[in-house]
């Protein structure tokens, strides 16, 4: 194999791994933005779910158990959220904040004892002969288990909203939770659901962090990763696909930009850094910019509290 | 109360005991040391360092001093308020240990001319504030040698935050390193615009590993670069501290900060009453510079040569920057007999022979 080839297999394999932290986290909000709920707590969701599953990994010895623990973390921080939000109706901008704040100081001081404590984290699937394909077996069968895992949910997220029933109640609530509550939805046990769906995918891209992306604990390790995830869902007009899409090119163009560096191309750095940044916005805006599909696509209850006696 | 002459005599007898006791506990009475830290503290890293010199001066000075500290404050108006809180709380001596924390010093110490400051790594001093720094290139000219010699693709990586004369500095005294012992050896930088984002870091390790390097060292925080060269089986070189729990096999050493004796220095002045502002700028030669431990891989030669040259620049006989030093189009910059000036150091603005890729400015 030629030396290129070899670099833009190991470009393409990055460009995945990078994007699937954000692929996990924006897929959560997607689906808890579309009840209607705006949950800016991804970054806070996501260090708990991080230190939890380190934990879990550490107790256990077993990086699947620390998986399933950032999961269950990330919803119990959810359901926090969902009770301020739903139940006592406090703001959800302010709340979710607040949940990012509460995040960070949360995993900090749990995770106090745990920092520079090593673990196995999670393998590459060594997948036998197919494995082996040159080009193909690293591209396709070369990754960690959450990978694809990432996929697979992103399928179930994109069937469940576009062609069942409950994915079309789930729109409805957040389309006018009025008219969802009017003909006897339960419209806030139904944003219960999406809210704990958020943050048990957020919980699993912070596992991703801490178990296979950079195997360690280190306070804030997110670095910011959970408001990317968040521009992402609204620069991609709130459709899996374009959120998919988004989460990959952001991933790409950081590591092509590295690549370029590397490379010893005449490049500022300081541009590379922010072409990430600018390409994806401006892609997802320049893609969606039908504005009557936007307008389609937003759920247009998002961020109105709802209370059913109101 | 009428006071009788016996009484007075008695009681002038027993305010001066009075007076006299209570001098003897005032003298005992501890010193109080503030350290002010940009970051968590964590196990590895700049802050980490830091609070091995607060340790090392609770340990060193026992019941003389009582230090505390506040991690991860930003720099800015964050900053100015935690170093007012210390000077107002009746703290003698205050360590602000970032760059952004200069302008607060400042301002802070001019309203508390009876505490002293020490700012690390600024350019700004006054009567009652000082500053230190380490010359970290004495450790990156030696951690140099290292890989020169550890390298077999002649291809070295460098994970770098933001192209600043201190980082550049580092990159320049590593590459001169380098080449004094493998004439061929280059080393290719990446800049990832973040002091610590383990992520980017590790993807920054993995692409230069992709493009040839075998070894890895890195001016960031974290040590996911160390982590990444461990998976791929390459070599790296922490900085900061030593990172070899992060890579048993790959670590060959680090060029780690070693603040104790400073702190424990500018502590004992304030205690006898010397302590007068200094700019110090401190290297092997004082032990504020120093190598974490060799790893396994690392052979008694090359070890042996690292200790020679170590002790050539503690004595003063060898400077990383000693001419000639060309930079990357081959032009002399520093003529042969003669080292870079300290200003110069600190205004580093170009790369010199052996690193690839164009200095972004």
């Amino acid at each position: 194999m030629s030396p290129e080839v070899e670099t833009v297999i190991a470009i393409l394999v990055a460009t995945l791994r990078a994007g699937t932290p954000l692929v996990f986290a924006a897929l959560g909000e997607l689906v808890t933005e579309k009840s209607g709920v705006l949950n800016l707590g991804i970054e806070g969701m996501m260090l708990i779910g991080a230190v939890a599953g380190f934990i879990a990994t550490v107790l256990t010895g077993s990086p699947v158990a620390g998986v399933v623990f950032a999961m269950l973390a990330g919803t119990l921080v959810s359901l926090l959220f969902g009770f301020l939000t739903l139940t006592l109706l406090t703001n959800q901008v302010a709340t979710g904040l607040a949940l990012t704040i509460f995040g960070i100081g949360l995993s900090a001081f749990v995770g106090l004892g745990y920092i520079g404590t090593p673990i196995q984290g999670l393998p590459p699937l060594a997948v036998p002969l197919l494995g082996e394909i040159p080009v193909l077996g690293p591209l396709v069968f070369g990754h960690d288990p959450l990978f694809y895992l990432s996929l697979a949910l992103f399928a179930a997220v994109a069937w469940f909203l576009a062609r069942t029933r409950a994915g079309l109640v789930l729109r409805a609530v957040g389309e006018s939770h009025e008219a969802a509550h009017a003909i006897g939805y339960p419209v806030i046990a139904i944003r219960y659901l999406a809210v704990m769906f958020g943050g048990a995918m957020s919980g699993l891209a912070g596992a991703y962090l801490s178990l296979v992306y950079t195997p360690q604990w280190t306070e804030n390790m997110t670095a910011g990763r959970g408001w990317i995830a968040l521009a992402l869902v609204v620069f991609a007009t709130w459709r899996p696909a374009r959120v998919l899409l988004g989460a990959y090119l952001f991933g790409g163009i950081t590591i092509v930009g590295l690549h370029i560096q590397a490379a010893g191309f005449e490049a500022s750095a300081h541009l590379l850094a922010m072409l990430p940044y600018l390409a994806t916005i401006l892609v997802l805006v320049l893609i969606s910019r039908d504005t009557t599909r936007i307008r389609l696509n937003a759920p247009a209850a998002l961020g109105k509290p709802f209370h059913p006696d109101a | 109360m009428t006071v009788s002459k016996l009484p007075l005599r008695l009681f002038a007898a027993l305010s001066a005991a009075v007076l006299l006791a209570a001098a003897g506990p005032a003298a005992a009475e501890p010193i109080k040391v503030g350290f002010v830290y940009v970051s968590p503290i964590g196990d590895a890293g700049w802050t980490y360092q830091h609070e091995l010199g607060r340790r090392h001066l609770e340990a060193a000075l026992g019941d003389e001093v009582e230090t505390s500290y506040v991690e991860s404050v930003p720099e800015g108006a964050d900053a100015e308020r935690v170093i007012r809180e210390f000077a107002a709380g009746g703290y003698d001596l205050v360590f602000t240990t970032s760059f952004g924390y200069m302008n607060p010093t400042i301002k802070v110490a001019k309203r508390f001319p009876e505490v002293a400051f020490e700012h690390a790594t600024g350019y700004k001093r006054a009567e009652n504030v000082g500053t230190y720094l380490a010359r970290f290139y004495e450790g990156r000219y030696l951690t140099g040698l290292v890989a020169g010699k550890m390298t077999k693709s002649n291809t070295v990586g460098y994970v770098a935050a933001f192209p600043i004369p201190e980082v550049v500095r580092g990159i320049n005294a590593f590459t001169i390193g380098l080449r004094s012992v493998n004439p061929a050896g280059q080393v290719k930088v990446v800049w990832v615009s973040s002091w610590y984002d383990p992520g980017k870091e590790r993807e920054a390790a993995e692409t230069l590993i992709a493009q040839g390097a075998d070894v890895i060292t890195q001016h960031t925080d974290s040590t996911a670069p160390v982590q990444a060269a461990e998976e791929k089986g390459v070599y790296a070189i922490g900085y900061h501290s030593d990172m070899s729990k992060y890579g048993p096999t790959a670590h060959l050493t680090a060029s780690t900060h070693n603040w104790s004796g400073h702190y424990l220095a500018s502590a004992k002045a304030v205690l006898d009453g010397s302590w007068a502002p200094q700019d110090l700028w401190g290297g092997i030669k004082d032990g504020m510079v120093e190598l974490a431990p060799f790893g396994p891989a690392v052979p008694a030669e090359v070890r042996s040569l690292v200790e020679a040259k170590k002790a050539e620049i503690a004595a003063g006989t060898l400077h990383p920057f000693q001419g000639p030093v060309r930079d990357q189009s081959g032009a002399l910059r520093v003529a042969e007999g003669s080292t870079l000036s300290d200003p110069d150091m600190l205004g580093f603005d170009w790369y010199v022979e052996g690193v690839l890729g164009k200095l972004p400015k």
